[in-house]
């Protein structure tokens, strides 16, 4: 219930930064142009046609982004790459996200020792070179995208987990948590009703920071060839792609990389926004 | 020719309602203390600032602002470095926050010399050690490499003193310099800027909102309110015979101690509401491997009585704080027991029962922290009702919590505000509200007035003192503003490290102390009188290290009155004429307060 | 101020060690085995190579040979090329990366200290927008799009610089790949000292600074570059992780025979035992350049120095 209270009070905040909604705009349209337009292309992504290999981007035969060294469509597959890309990096952010808010909330709330444990077996992970080892893993299974999930969200729960954790020590701290207290709230209670819709804008800040990571990492290992696997791609494979075309036809590789920079610079703006609004406006009155 | 002459100063800031100062004139002569008065908002620093030249680059500031006949507002900053701090500088309020603290103290005073090209080198470290003495620091060799957060606050503030001063300024500002001290802190501060002004012969500009601090410190006072500059005189003028009506009103609500309390105590063959015995509370240091201990608390035992009020006084580490939190059960107590109406209580509040724990409420120091910023305020006021009493329907609900927001004086309007959106008035009683709505026994305020203004302070203590009234509760007031305790009070806790040092009725406290220390508070409590007689420094020194406290009585390396005994035996709780003491001189020495 | 160094050395032990377990745990784990990637092998011979590669002992006792293999230096064989210890191919790799990652440290954190220094002191004009922009997009763009589009420009288009490492000789070859390694980690490092210097000028002790009558200069050598800085230094460990990713991706691009190459080439190869040693290596580097940092940041700020 407190929940849905922070929600209003955010969404009604949202309204007032311009970057926001800006930035928020335009990472929406491309989403719904991601998810319409190969629906409404007669090309498919699969269909290679030798023939018509590399050709410009031309509006006749509906060849909006022209096609690719093997004769594909690229408009198809650039916004199937985009579908992937997001869903990769939507999917694995949401992984990391409950891992890291549970570990977090858990170790924050409880604190004492098992805090310490927590947080020093946070501290050892983060130490791990964890691309290195996500490559190795790749190496070594079967690359599903089952796997890709699993290796992303792993990444990124730490950072969450530090955050969550940091910030639940400091609501915890709070008057109105010892207020509670005396009340006789439960400590199930406290964590639900007061705890929880506290940890909300910080929460949601993250998560607009941890998609572009999330998404950083699955072009990357793409673009080295040990990400999404052919016939499907996402946006770093086919920038891997276009680099090899870079000379002859250069559009091959400049529309994939402009979208996934398009990308990742809104939610960056997003993320800042949104920072911006969380903090110093809480004091104004 | 004044030194300072101030013109129609207006500062205002795009996006707000109203100018934070407008039409604000006054001037200082050469060496003349005046004090500008008001509570918060009214401009006060900002006035400061734009004198300074400090505002920030957003500020909007016009009219004139002449030191030594030269136009200063809107100088360039190439000149007003050359002024600063040579002819006017300033103290500011919070020392931790105004130091830097990557830098050690000593290197931040020898920067200013360096930069202005007074001293450079050796003589500039002896000018600054020099300095450092003339502010009172005990040891200014170790303390030069010393960085902020290795001192005490009374110490930082002294460090900030010795910056301004150290080039000699005809000008000394100072914005709430004691605000953030304790009180035996402060009227050390407070004489020690005298002493160096006089000194010096600089003229100061006392910014503060306790008039007390006024009555003792300012030849002339200036009153603002709301940006605007209100009333003009003499101190002694302005406090015997206001002439606007907000000057009238401060000098109302300021706190004196010498008018009665205002109700009287409840009878005492009542059988007591609460009984603390031998409470004590220590903490471990957070080190691997084991830190020192800190005793917070030493056994401590007390009653209250229903309908009575206790108040709980001491400076920062007294303690005060750790042991009402010990006897609600939210720290756990090391030793020592706690009845409540005969009944043991359990030792963590969620052992508690419900019925026990409605009947203990506590109201905190920042009204806006102790609300929870995701609620509205009806939802705060709701909680308790919705924990102890689960069967209450909705309507009712909504009953009770308009009757509370009616109790505290609060329009239902409010209902669907956020702690942000509120006053500080408004949130503080919205948590009385809160505590009250499940018609505690006890309620408990943890400094409950002292972030609040001198008119909204006085608002809220009748406020606690009218509920009492009606529903014979009992409070117990923490605090370290010794005017709240004579007002509100019928007996008194004084605490010092964690020990009790005198408990007595509210007469008797204020009339006949029998504790040095609660002698040397009392004198050092700013009156808002200006033909109060000032006594001479109450109180040397800063309380010891809780980590490492001083052998026999503690309090004894302070105390005037301290003997070889006083160092080598601490002294026993002893019973008196209605009331405990712990001194070893407590039965010959005459500390009543002169009339 | 030793014992927190020295809680910090034996702190990274347990992490190295994590390292390698779970790294050894997955190269076994893996399918495929030494040389069979070359034709199918006869059951007796793939038997005897096992043996001679200890791969039919049980994990453990692997592990442990490993480990004090480690120790001595050598990190096995290489399952791919015949001739060559993993140690030897990457020993040859590493000085010419370590080289390039060095020279793109340095070059990011002047530029990026002097671009975001510059920024701050020039907050919103028009200076600092063109920066704060510049930054943005430096962090948003991934060096797989950065390093890429400047081949495009600068040598393929403008002509002005080599696209590949063994096309040409001397400084000019190094120079697009030391460029679009540094760019990512100067726009991060210019976006965090821009923040920290705009949230230390505006700090009460600054104004204190300049109620003492001390000119921006003097304010920022004495008041503000250390509390600016000092953050910088906790993303030190980030950036030096941002490189060496940063270096497998621009080795691959430029075809630079660098440690990076190595690594992706043995993983797509499925040499386990390169992929083995590098992932080691990166750790111990990675490793150890935090705690070099940890103990610099105990060391320079003055609330962990004295208590």
């Amino acid at each position: 219930m407190s929940t849905l209270v922070a929600l209003q009070q955010l969404g009604s905040q949202v309204r007032r930064s311009r970057v926001v909604l800006v930035s928020g705009g335009i990472l929406l349209a491309i989403g719904v142009i991601a998810l319409l337009g190969p629906l409404l292309s007669p090309h498919s992504y699969l269909d290679t046609d030798l023939d018509r290999r590399l050709l410009a981007p031309a509006f006749a035969a509906a060849r909006l982004f022209g096609t690719d060294d093997l004769g594909r469509d690229l408009f198809v597959r650039t916004m199937m790459g985009v579908q992937v890309t997001l869903l990769v990096a939507v999917v694995a952010s949401i992984v990391s996200l409950v891992i890291g808010v549970l570990y977090g909330a858990i170790a924050g709330f409880v604190g004492g020792r098992v805090d310490a444990l927590m947080m020093r077996a946070v501290d050892v992970l983060y130490a791990l070179p964890f691309i290195f080892l996500v490559i190795l893993l790749m190496v070594a299974f079967e690359r599903s995208l089952f796997l890709i999930f699993v290796a992303i969200g792993a990444i990124n729960w730490l950072d969450m987990a530090r955050i969550v954790r940091g910030q639940t020590l400091s609501i915890k701290e709070r008057e109105f948590v010892d207020a509670a207290r005396l009340i006789g709230v439960s400590p199930i209670g406290i964590i639900f009703r007061h705890i929880t819709p506290n940890l909300f804008g910080v929460v949601v800040v993250y998560m607009t920071l941890t998609i572009p990571q999330a998404i950083l990492v699955e072009s990357f290992l793409s673009f080295l060839g040990l990400g999404i696997q052919e016939p499907q791609t996402s946006l770093g494979a086919l920038v891997n792609g276009g680099v090899s075309q870079m000379e002859q036809a250069t559009w091959v590789l400049l529309i994939p990389a402009g979208l996934l920079a398009i990308i990742l610079l809104c939610f960056n703006f997003l993320g800042d926004g949104l920072r911006d609004l969380a903090d110093p406006r809480k004091q104004a009155t | 020719m004044s030194l300072l002459q101030v013109k129609k100063l207006r500062v205002s800031y795009p996006g707000a309602i109203s100018a934070a100062v407008s039409e604000v004139d006054f001037c200082i002569e050469r060496g003349e203390s005046l004090g500008i008065v008001g509570e918060s908002g009214s401009g006060k620093t900002q006035t400061a600032l734009a004198v300074m030249g400090l505002l920030p680059p957003n500020a909007n500031a016009s009219g004139s602002v002449m030191l030594h006949g030269e136009q200063i507002l809107g100088a360039p900053t190439a000149r007003l470095n050359q002024l600063r701090p040579q002819k006017m500088a300033m103290v500011f309020q919070d020392p931790m926050a105004a130091l830097n603290p990557y830098r050690c103290i000593g290197k931040q005073l020898r920067t200013i010399l360096r930069a202005h090209r007074i001293a450079t080198g050796r003589v500039a470290r002896d000018k600054v050690l020099s300095m450092l003495q003339k502010v009172g620091l005990p040891d200014p060799e170790r303390q030069y490499g010393a960085y902020p957060h290795q001192l005490s606050g009374g110490m930082r503030q002294r460090v900030l003193i010795a910056s301004a001063l150290i080039a000699k300024p005809d000008l000394l500002i100072a914005d709430e310099p004691t605000t953030a001290l304790d009180v035996t802190v402060q009227a050390q501060i407070l004489k020690l800027l005298q002493a160096l002004r006089q000194e010096l012969n600089t003229a100061l500009l006392l910014i503060t909102h306790d008039l007390g601090v006024v009555a003792g410190n300012c030849d002339r006072t200036v009153v603002m309110d709301r940006g605007r500059l209100v009333e003009e005189g003499s101190t002694l003028r302005i406090f015997a015979a206001p002439v606007h009506a907000r000057t009238g009103a401060l000098i109302a609500a300021a706190p004196r101690l010498d008018v009665a309390a205002e109700s009287a105590p409840p009878p005492a063959n009542e059988l007591p509401l609460l009984e603390v015995d031998e409470i004590s509370v220590s903490f471990r240091e957070r080190r691997a491997g084991g830190g020192r201990q800190l005793r917070a608390v030493l056994p401590i035992s007390f009653t209250v009585l229903p309908g009575e009020t206790v108040a709980i006084v001491g400076e920062s580490g007294s303690g005060k704080t750790s042991l009402v939190r010990a006897v609600l059960g939210l720290l756990p107590r090391n030793t020592g027991s706690v009845g409540f109406l005969g009944m043991a209580l359990a030792d963590g509040v969620r052992q508690r029962s419900n019925e026990t724990r409605r009947q203990m409420q506590m109201v905190f120091q920042d009204p806006v922290a102790s609300l929870d910023p995701a609620m509205h305020v009806s939802s705060i006021i709701a909680e308790p009702i919705q924990v102890q009493d689960p069967g209450t329907n909705a309507a009712g609900i909504t009953r009770l919590v308009d009757e509370a927001l009616d109790r505290v004086g609060l329009s239902q309007d409010l209902r669907a505000r956020f702690p942000h959106e509120l006053s500080g008035g408004q949130a503080q009683r919205v948590a009385i509200a809160r505590a009250l709505v499940m018609q505690p026994k006890i309620l408990i305020c943890d400094e409950a007035v002292a972030a609040l203004d001198g008119t909204v302070r006085r608002d809220i203590l009748k406020l606690l003192l009218a509920e009492q009234r009606r529903s014979s509760l009992s409070l117990i007031m923490i605090t370290h503003d010794l005017a709240v305790v004579r007002q509100m009070s019928h007996r008194v806790l004084v605490m010092y490290m964690g020990r009790l040092c005198e408990l007595a009725s509210n007469d008797q406290l204020f009339g006949a102390p029998r504790h040095p220390y609660t002698r040397a508070l009392l004198d050092s409590m700013p009156v808002a009188d200006p033909e109060a007689v000032r006594q001479e420094i109450a109180l040397w020194g800063e309380p010891s290290s809780m980590l490492q406290p001083p052998p026999g009585c503690v309090f004894h390396p302070r105390c005037t009155y301290a003997i070889a005994r006083c160092k080598e035996e601490v002294p026993a709780v002893t019973e008196c004429a209605n009331g405990r003491v712990a001194c070893h001189r407590a039965a010959e020495l005459d500390l009543s307060t002169n009339p | 101020m030793l014992r927190y160094a020295s809680m910090r050395v034996l702190g990274a032990i347990p992490t190295l060690l994590l390292v390698i377990v779970i790294a050894f745990i997955m190269v076994r784990a893996a399918p495929g085995g030494p040389f069979d990637a070359e034709r199918v092998l006869p059951p007796e011979i793939e038997r005897n190579i096992a043996h001679a590669y200890h791969l039919d002992e049980p994990l453990p006792r692997q592990l442990l040979r490993y480990i004090s293999g480690l120790l001595d230096g050598d990190l096995g064989p290489s399952y791919r090329y015949r001739d060559y210890t993993v140690s030897e191919l990457i020993g040859s790799a590493l000085p010419l990366s370590f080289r390039l990652g060095l020279i793109a440290m340095s070059l990011a954190l002047v530029l990026g200290v002097g671009t975001g220094l510059v920024a701050a002191l020039r907050k919103n004009t028009v200076l600092d927008r063109l920066l704060t922009g510049i930054a943005m997009l430096g962090i948003s763009v991934p060096i797989f799009v950065i390093a890429p589009l400047l081949v495009l420009g600068f040598a393929v288009y403008l002509n002005w610089l080599p696209a590949g490492w063994s096309s040409s000789s001397g400084i000019s070859r190094y120079l697009l790949p030391v460029f679009a390694l540094a760019l990512p980690q100067i726009a991060f490092i210019a976006r965090i000292t821009r923040g920290e210097m705009i949230g230390v000028m505006a700090s009460d002790f600054v104004r204190t600074g300049r109620a003492q009558g001390l000119g921006t200069w003097s304010i920022v050598r004495y008041h503000a570059l250390k509390p600016a800085l000092l953050p910088l230094l906790s993303y030190m460990g980030p950036a030096m992780v941002g490189i060496l990713t940063g270096s497998v991706v621009v080795e691959q691009i430029f075809g630079i025979p660098g440690l990076g190459q190595l690594f992706v080439r043995a993983a797509l190869n499925r040499d386990y035992t390169v992929v083995l040693g590098s992932v080691i290596l990166y750790a111990v580097l990675i490793i150890l350049f935090n705690l070099l940092v940890d103990i610099l940041y105990g060391l320079l700020d003055p609330r962990i120095r004295r208590r």
